[in-house]
């Protein structure tokens, strides 16, 4: 009989650093925080939208002429998002591995099973993970590549662009809730890359790594949120 | 300093009370055979004997090592160190053990600490004056080569258990620290907070298992073992159930080493763990191994008391407890009920420290734990009543916690006030705790020589499965130094010279004595699970407990033990016709389990009681009404008890018979213990 | 007893490893407060071998919270509501009437035995593949050659308590066994005896832990919340550190 109880495993041979599932989190952590370097400077960058029309386009134009003339024109566009798209292959692989992987860990469920000890954040990684990954979907399809305004306006303008998104309801809806995946996202990823970057090992060193990744989801999932809402509330227009 | 030897009191051979040699109070109880002698101890002067008898050992070649096979039974600190250290010899070592893994053996749950004879303290320790201390503290019941053995190789237990990295208490230039420990005048006790045990048995389970994957070890996890295989004059194997699959399994080897722990659980309530049994060494008992001193049974004095019918086990705390807690009860019984902080000083009754002026609170274990009983049979017990006592006595903090506040009594002893609370539901910071004695270790168990030898060839007994060490009372912090001892640093040596006579002729499963011995276990199986009757396994070890706990417990008497063994023997016949085991026994079977384990105490209670009987002494952890002084201490009567009782099993309805090992001190002076 | 506690308890039964078990309801009566919540089930075993119904398997050794050997999530927490294990867990944690749902821990490491038994050798065996300091009987220098700093030695100490009970793989909604594996890299790493074997050991560990089936971790801390013995997350991050120095030294 192959008894599961009794056949025992060996043990492995020629364990590598590199081939473990703490590996695969080092990538997801890494991907994650090249992310929130990225969502904090683009963050900044949508606040010119209080600037006005001019300040907002400039810096839009201005990315396209970053680093000239040692790089080519939107030579650090490109770079950056050859460097994105790199880094949502990695997370999203390793997410996936690391899901799977968790999910064969534990076949049978519990019938009742509560969750002392962990954060709702900390819970919504993967669905979160997933709603965020949907929205980035459309959202580049509504600023980046597709140019789409849902009010028929003008496409080549970003501010008017930015403007006509957020005066539709419906639309700053979808986004300010992708805002709030994200800052839950992030209120346990900088967290958890902290900890898996192994820089948390004492208590207050923990404590300064979720201050700090609460202090950065609310930073950001609010920077991102206060433009939609102030298109809406027509003092941006 | 009545630790000294000028200032205890001298062996009082002058009373006026009838010596021993005028009663037989076993008579009709047992036969009196031969005259037994350790024959491995080597003579000469006792500091030499170890070295000459390592020297005298015989080699086994390094290449003869893989060839030869050795089983050990249990993976406590004794089992887990000796498969750890034969495996590294490179023998081939099999574990058993009946828990799901090896570091969950009952060592583990020792609090308090690990002497050795460091004398890093400078305080006037030595190898010499821990053996002196060991064989007082056991009064003079133990066999001296041994004791003084284990005091040697105390020193290099340290070392390798801090190689291992088992985290020691340090101070803060990083050296390791030590405390005083039960009542002993020097510091030598090495501990790692109150989990000492854990530590030491953490640090071999994983030497052990280091060996695992080297393959020099093979580990059987959930087996137990129910038969030892004596082949030819040899022990050559076990036959061992699966307690999984429930498959008898035949296991041969070269030799067979017992470090299956003590049989506490006799009592049903000790703290031993819920497993801990005597199975394997009352099989090897019947086999032909002779049982020593087995009356000989330590009676904690720090326990929790007991709360009520439904209570599966006690729980220990550590007596380091009784550094600077007070014990006292109320002197009137009426104030038995009262809440204790509404007790005067003046009708508190700090009993130990009234009656042993310069001990106080740190009297031995065994003194400790009569003068409560002694208290609480007066009436004047505290907590609930449980049968027709109270069974309680107060340790008080409140003094500890005014001289030192209540931070610095809370950083020594945290763990255990918070065990206590947990258990209890009251908190120690602001109530007196409640202790009482409760059966912890036994000082008994199978008769080995110098060498670790039980009577039967190549069967080995090591830790609190033998008796050689610790007399008729332990030590605080030795339990775990004798289980490191014979795991680490004396088995390893011994069992060299008798392996160096194999590898043995090859027998296999056809051979009669395994075929026997396979049949044995089988038909015992079968016959616990026809019988079919009205009462749980439970309910029997229960009673059982409660016969032990009454009349072969704290004080015994030649009455109360001969009407023990009256009831063990109906209870026993009772137990054999109308227990009540379901389930299968190809399975998972947990009261089959307990049932095989009962049935062998039923047989180990009748032969502890007629050691009592026959001891008709008062020494150490047994105090017999019969022998006492005329203010009721201990009197010991060396003239015809400075013997170990070694008892041979005999088949049907023929009484055990009794061989005597004369004890003969060399190198220490025989002495009344005072700690007045 | 007169007076106590009546309780509805929910109960996984399997016979075997390849039985699919299910949930039984039990009542139990009269139930002390005082009690331990093992005490408890054993109550409610005599009764059932009374009425000839066969006992539940459950695993428990010590009974004094050290030895590790009893499990059980109990209402959905490993070793029930409070900090402890479940042999030290008594009955005044309940109150008159309450319905306990008792399993055993779920992990495909931990494959169920019988009823709430589970088989916890993939702990031995990530033990055995680096959780130990070679240091052969015999061998060793003089205990106080080495001083060990004593912030380190207390370290070392805090996260040595680890009871091997899986109370972290229990509760971790992964199946991790990462607090395991780090408090055991985390004792032994502090030492300075731990020091020669420290990064091999990490990659063992960690690929015998992978290799037994265990999940990843995922930083959520249901483990420290469940241990007995208080381990804390910290442990994870040595044990992330330490693999991540090991990967840098080429390990």
């Amino acid at each position: 009989m192959a008894d599961p109880v009794t056949k025992h495993p060996t043990l492995i041979e020629g364990a590598r650093a590199s081939r473990t599932s703490i590996a695969l989190k080092f990538l997801m952590a890494v991907s994650g925080l090249v992310f929130v370097g990225f969502v904090l400077g683009h963050m900044y960058g949508n606040l010119k939208a209080f600037a006005g029309h001019d300040a907002f386009n400039e810096y839009a134009h201005h990315l396209r002429e970053l680093g000239e003339p040692m790089l080519p024109h939107e030579g650090f566009l490109w770079i950056m998002r050859v460097g994105l798209l790199v880094a949502l292959v990695v997370h999203v692989w390793a997410a996936v591995a690391l899901w799977r992987r968790a999910q064969k860990a534990r076949p049978i469920k519990y019938v009742v099973k509560k969750h002392t000890g962990a954060i709702p954040a900390s819970r919504l990684m993967r669905t979160g993970g997933l709603t965020i990954l949907i929205f980035l979907v459309w959202h580049l399809i509504n600023f980046t590549i597709g140019k789409v305004n849902v009010q028929g306006g003008e496409t080549d303008d970003p501010y008017n662009l930015l403007v006509d998104t957020f005066d539709v309801w419906w639309m700053t809806l979808i986004y300010l809730a992708a805002m709030a995946m994200l800052g839950a996202h992030l209120h346990h990823g900088v967290w958890s890359a902290c900890q898996t970057l192994g820089i948390t090992g004492t208590a207050q060193s923990r404590a300064r790594a979720k201050t700090l990744s609460l202090a950065l989801a609310i930073v950001i999932a609010g920077g991102f949120s206060l433009v939609p809402i102030a298109v809406l509330a027509g003092i941006i227009d | 300093m009545t630790d000294m030897p000028d200032t205890t009191l001298t062996s009082d051979t002058s009373h006026d009370e009838p010596t021993a040699g005028e009663y037989d109070d076993a008579a009709g109880y047992y036969t009196l055979g031969d005259p037994i002698q350790d024959a491995k101890a080597p003579a000469g002067p006792i500091a030499d004997r170890w070295q000459t008898r390592k020297f005298e050992a015989r080699l086994v070649n390094p290449a003869n090592r893989r060839k030869l096979s050795i089983i050990i039974v249990g993976t406590g600190l004794a089992g887990g160190a000796a498969a750890a250290t034969l495996g590294e010899a490179g023998y081939n070592v099999k574990s058993f053990c009946y828990q799901d893994s090896a570091r969950r053996a009952h060592s583990i749950a020792a609090q308090g600490g690990i002497n050795a004879a460091k004398n890093y303290k400078e305080d006037g320790d030595s190898v010499h004056r821990l053996f002196y201390d060991t064989v007082k503290g056991g009064d003079y019941r133990s066999r001296e080569s041994n004791v003084y053995r284990l005091a040697e190789v105390s020193v290099n237990i340290i070392d390798q258990c801090v190689a291992q990295g088992v985290p020691f208490a340090r101070e803060y230039g990083g050296l390791l620290d030590n405390r005083s420990f039960g009542g002993v005048q020097v510091s030598r006790t090495f501990y790692a907070r109150g989990q000492t045990g854990q530590q030491l048995l953490i640090g071999a389970y994983q030497a052990m298992e280091r060996q695992v994957a080297a393959g020099t070890v093979e580990e059987f996890t959930r087996h137990e073992m129910l038969e030892v295989i004596v082949a030819d004059g040899r022990a050559r194997g076990i036959i061992a159930r699966d307690m999984v699959t429930g498959e008898i399994e035949t296991h041969l080897a070269d030799v067979v080493v017992l470090a299956s722990g003590g049989y506490g659980n006799v009592f049903y309530l000790s703290t031993n763990a819920m497993g801990s049994n005597v199975t394997a060494a009352w099989r090897a008992h019947r086999k032909g191994a002779y049982m020593a001193n087995p009356c000989y049974t330590q009676i904690h004095p720090t326990c929790i008391p007991v709360s009520g019918e439904h209570q599966s086990k006690l729980t220990l705390m550590s007596e380091s407890l009784r550094n600077d807690g007070r014990i006292w009860v109320p002197k009137k019984k009426e104030d038995c009920t009262k809440d204790p902080r509404d007790i005067p000083e003046e009708d508190r009754d700090y009993y130990l420290e009234r009656i042993y002026p310069s001990f106080g609170n740190l009297v031995p274990r065994d003194i400790a734990s009569r003068q409560a009983k002694n208290v609480c049979d007066e009436g004047r017990g505290v907590g609930p009543l449980v049968g027709d006592f109270r069974r309680g006595v107060y340790l008080d903090f409140a003094d500890a916690i005014k001289r030192l506040g209540e931070d610095a009594v809370r950083e020594k002893y945290d763990n255990l006030f918070d065990m206590y609370e947990r258990i209890t539901g009251e908190n120690p910071y602001q109530v007196p705790m409640r202790i009482y004695p409760a059966v912890h270790y036994v000082m008994g168990g199978l008769w080995v020589d110098y060498d670790l030898q039980s009577t039967i060839p190549g069967l080995f007994v090591t830790g609190e499965a033998n008796f050689s060490d610790h007399g008729a009372n332990r030590l605080g912090a030795s339990a775990l130094m004798q289980g490191l001892a014979d795991g680490y640093f004396v088995l390893p040596h011994t069992i060299r010279d008798y392996l160096s006579e194999g590898p043995f002729e090859k027998i296999d499963e056809s051979h009669e004595a395994v075929v026997e011995a396979r049949k044995s276990v089988e038909d015992r199986v079968a016959k616990l699970l026809s019988i079919n009757g009205t009462r749980s396994v439970d309910s029997y070890h229960k009673e059982l407990g409660h016969i032990m706990w009454e009349y072969c417990g704290m004080e015994r008497t030649a009455e109360g033990l001969r009407k023990a063994i009256d009831m063990i023997r109906e209870l026993r016949a009772d137990f054999w016709t109308n227990v009540k085991v379901l389930g299968a026994a190809d399975t998972l079977n947990q009261s089959l389990e307990k049932a095989g384990r009962v049935a062998d105490f039923f047989e180990l209670g009748e032969l502890m009681c007629i050691d009592a009987l026959n001891r008709r002494e008062s020494c150490g952890g047994h105090f017999r009404a019969e022998s006492q002084t005329e203010d009721g201490e201990a009197l010991r009567h060396d003239d015809e008890f400075a013997y170990v009782a070694a008892w041979e099993f005999t088949e049907g309805d023929e009484p055990p018979v009794l061989h005597k090992e004369d004890l003969v001190y060399t190198a220490i002076e025989m002495k009344q213990r005072s700690y007045k | 007893m007169t007076d106590g506690m009546n309780l509805t308890l929910n109960i996984w039964r399997q016979t075997g490893p390849d039985d699919k078990g299910s949930i039984h309801s039990y009542q139990v009566e009269g139930i002390s407060s005082d009690m331990s919540f093992l005490e408890m089930l054993d109550v409610l075993n005599e009764q059932l071998n009374a009425r000839g119904e066969e006992p539940i398997a459950f695993d428990s050794d010590c009974r004094e919270g050290i030895c590790g050997m009893c499990s059980l999530m109990i209402n959905g927490e490993a070793h029930g509501p409070e900090v402890t294990t479940t042999c030290q867990l008594h009955m005044r944690s309940f109150k008159d009437g309450d319905t306990i749902t008792i399993e055993p821990w779920r992990a495909s490491a931990f494959p169920v035995i019988k009823d709430l038994v589970v088989d916890r050798g993939a702990l031995d065996r990530i033990i055995q593949s680096g959780g130990y300091i070679s240091a052969n009987t015999g061998s060793a220098p003089e205990a106080n050659s080495v001083p060990v700093p004593r912030d380190k030695a207390m370290r070392a100490f805090n996260v040595a308590t680890c009871i091997g009970c899986g109370a972290c793989v229990a509760a971790c909604p992964n199946g991790s066994a990462s607090l395991f594996v780090g408090a055991k890299i985390t004792h032994l790493g502090e030492l300075p005896q731990g020091q020669p074997e420290r990064y091999s050991r990490v990659v063992d560990m960690v690929g015998q832990h992978d290799h037994e089936g265990f999940g990843g971790c995922t930083n959520i801390g249901e483990c420290a919340a469940a241990c007995p013995k208080e381990i804390p997350l910290d442990v994870i991050s040595q044990l992330n550190k330490d693999l991540r120095t090991a990967l840098k030294q080429g390990h």
